[in-house]
């Protein structure tokens, strides 16, 4: 039998040495973690800084030139891009380079904002109705499918007539009267899945508070999915207010907004074709770049999909 | 025994409506007390209320009648207060550690959301307390940064022990804490449930259907059947002297481990299945597969009657 006491390479270990599994990860919280996992996943990230310099180029780009978006030069009208205009010019002369950048401000506020804040609204409702339940859910999800009945295009140009049109505030207004019912439909329907689970009903033994119940546990795990439909909403914001311009009802000329510039080229599109591809370039990008990091997001805000 | 009672319920009922069928009668008017730092076990077969008796008394769930007394006092008049003191004093374990964890909290997370929310240990107390906690559950540091979902059912259910225990609770209420683990993890997180109570002086209401471990841990053993309690006793009393028809039925399928005995071993094979506890009919609940039912059985639903010292069965049969 070996006496371990005359093996040299070996000695005992005292218990107090014994520190157990050495894997300790540090400290961390949920969103800390979902930031880290982003950033292990290369397309969203690339998306990011694609986004990034989009934001980068439409604060500096108007400024890489002499030429402003509003005032018109016959003299220069309907040419391509050139030295002189990288982007080409109008009808009316003006530079496209510089349009595209100021156009691409308000589309891209417009995009984010009207996308955010019905979200937010629509998720915090949603959470309430399906938490609460009984006459608090009756109440909320019939109003719903009242405003649901009614084209949002009433109440948009209601909204405009009333408080004026061209502004952003205003087109933010009137996309989140009717952006956040669908986000709190879908909200509604997953708490009411969720809040059966034993861990929404540990919280409430512990004392936790219907708020910090929906703020903690049961929005953050609809979020996943609510991602999804955030970043499908951006597009459809972009051309929401490109229809509302087209019709008088957003941006005011000569302010350019991507859909608008979109819209104008569209009508002399067999002549200028650089015109309808250069925008449509810039909102296509912007689109393609926030689904990729909605589906990058999508992935990191759930722990069980990590690697 | 002379042990102050901690919890008491009289005549507890709790009922839910079912769309267009009528009504589900879970808890049907139960009236037990719970004594500091005793077991009760509660034991019945599937769908006969316990989970619902359960999460009445950690007020998951308001009663349709009769009331909770804690310490002497009804939960449901409780003040704002007091009602956080409630529910820093009662907690519960869960049956499914897969369903009983936030599956986007980290653990140290979960265990401190009592800590957080009854502002006990704060600031760098926290940490050291998450840490105490999972040592006093068996797990180490180590586990505290990770997710659920990278831990063994064995282990969650010592995450979920662990996050009642945080807030030094007195009474525990173990919702079939075990019946979702394997056998050998089930006895270690028994252990683990006897230990604490032994340091801590913990109450434990004891819900499960498995008779063999109640038996070993509870000092008193309720049988529970459609939402009635039909026999309390002591646990060995139970097992030795029950007179209840459901008791004895149930007892007589423990498997023994000796297989001789195992094999002469006779059992009795209740009729039928467990009737619909939806809109229940009067007389004892266990008439329709009783072997020894009479006609008044079917009339009138038996009250807990004193059989010996601390054993009680609800039987007509029973004198």
């Amino acid at each position: 039998m070996l006496n371990r006491n005359t093996c040299p390479d070996f000695t005992p270990l005292s218990p107090d040495e014994l520190t157990g599994e050495e894997m300790a990860r540090p400290e961390t919280t949920y969103f800390k973690d979902v930031w880290r996992n982003l950033k292990k996943r290369k397309t969203a990230i690339a998306s990011l800084v694609v986004l990034g310099l989009l934001v980068v180029m439409v604060l500096v780009g108007p400024m890489m030139n002499e030429y402003n978006y509003y005032s018109n030069d016959y003299s220069a009208a309907n040419q391509p891009p050139s030295p002189a205009h990288w982007f080409g010019t109008d009808t009316l002369g003006r530079d496209l380079w510089t349009r595209v950048w100021v156009g691409g401000r308000v589309s891209l506020l417009i995009a984010i904002l009207a996308t955010i804040i019905p979200y937010a609204i629509g998720m915090m409702i949603g959470g309430i109705s399906g938490y609460f339940g009984g006459k608090v859910d009756m109440f909320i999800m019939r109003l719903i499918d009242v405003l649901m009945g009614i084209p949002s295009l009433i109440y948009d140009i209601l909204l405009i007539m009333v408080l004026g049109s061209g502004s952003i505030a205003t087109l933010v207004i009137a996309f989140t009267i009717t952006g956040w019912l669908g986000s709190a439909r879908t909200t509604r329907g997953l708490v009411l899945q969720l809040k059966e689970r034993e861990f929404v009903m540990a919280s409430a033994t512990l004392g936790a508070s219907p708020m910090r119940i929906i703020l903690r546990h049961l929005l953050p795990n609809t979020l996943g999915i609510i991602v999804v439909g955030m970043t499908m909403t951006i597009p459809s914001v972009i051309f929401a207010e490109a229809f509302l311009s087209f019709i008088g009802l957003g941006i005011t000329p000569p302010n350019p907004s991507w859909g608008q510039l979109i819209k104008e080229a569209s009508e002399v599109f067999k002549q200028y074709p650089y015109r309808f591809i250069i925008p449509c370039i810039f909102v296509g990008l912007t689109m393609l770049c926030f689904n990729l990091l909605g589906d990058g997001l999508r992935d990191a805000l759930d722990p069980r999909l990590r690697t | 025994m002379s042990q102050s009672v901690l919890l008491e319920t009289k005549n507890l009922r709790k009922t839910f409506e079912i769309k267009g069928r009528g009504t589900l009668t879970a808890v049907n008017g139960v009236s037990l007390t719970l004594r500091e730092g005793e077991t009760l076990g509660l034991v019945g077969e599937s769908g006969c209320g316990k989970t619902t008796l359960g999460r009445t008394i950690v007020k998951l769930y308001k009663p349709d009648a009769g009331q909770i007394l804690y310490q002497g006092r009804d939960i449901w008049q409780f003040g704002r207060k007091e009602n956080l003191h409630y529910r820093k004093d009662v907690q519960m374990i869960f049956q499914d550690p897969y369903a009983s964890l936030d599956p986007l909290s980290v653990v140290s997370t979960s265990i401190a959301e009592g800590l957080d929310i009854h502002g006990l240990y704060p600031g760098k107390a926290r940490r050291e307390r998450v840490l105490e906690l999972l040592q006093m559950v068996g797990l180490n540091k180590e586990h505290a940064n990770r997710f659920p979902h990278e831990f063994s059912g064995g282990q969650r259910q010592r995450i979920g022990i662990a996050r009642a225990l945080a807030v030094e609770p007195k009474l525990i209420v173990c919702d079939e804490p075990i019946s979702a683990l394997d056998v050998s993890i089930q006895a270690q997180v028994m252990n683990l449930l006897v230990r604490l109570q032994r340091d801590m002086g913990l109450s434990y209401l004891f819900i499960t259907h498995d008779l063999s471990m109640v038996k070993a841990i509870s000092d008193r053993i309720a049988v529970m059947y459609l939402g009635s309690i039909v026999e309390l006793a002591p646990a060995n009393t139970l097992y030795r002297e029950h007179c209840h028809p459901y008791t004895e039925a149930l007892l007589s399928a423990i498997p023994l481990p000796d297989p001789d005995v195992e094999a002469t071993r006779r059992r009795i094979l209740l009729k039928g299945d467990i009737p619909s506890p939806v809109n229940l009919g009067p007389g004892c609940p266990f008439a329709s597969r009783c072997p020894h039912a009479k006609p008044i059985c079917r009339e009138q639903q038996p009250a807990l009657k004193e059989v010996s010292p601390g054993h009680f069965a609800a039987c007509h049969e029973v004198e």
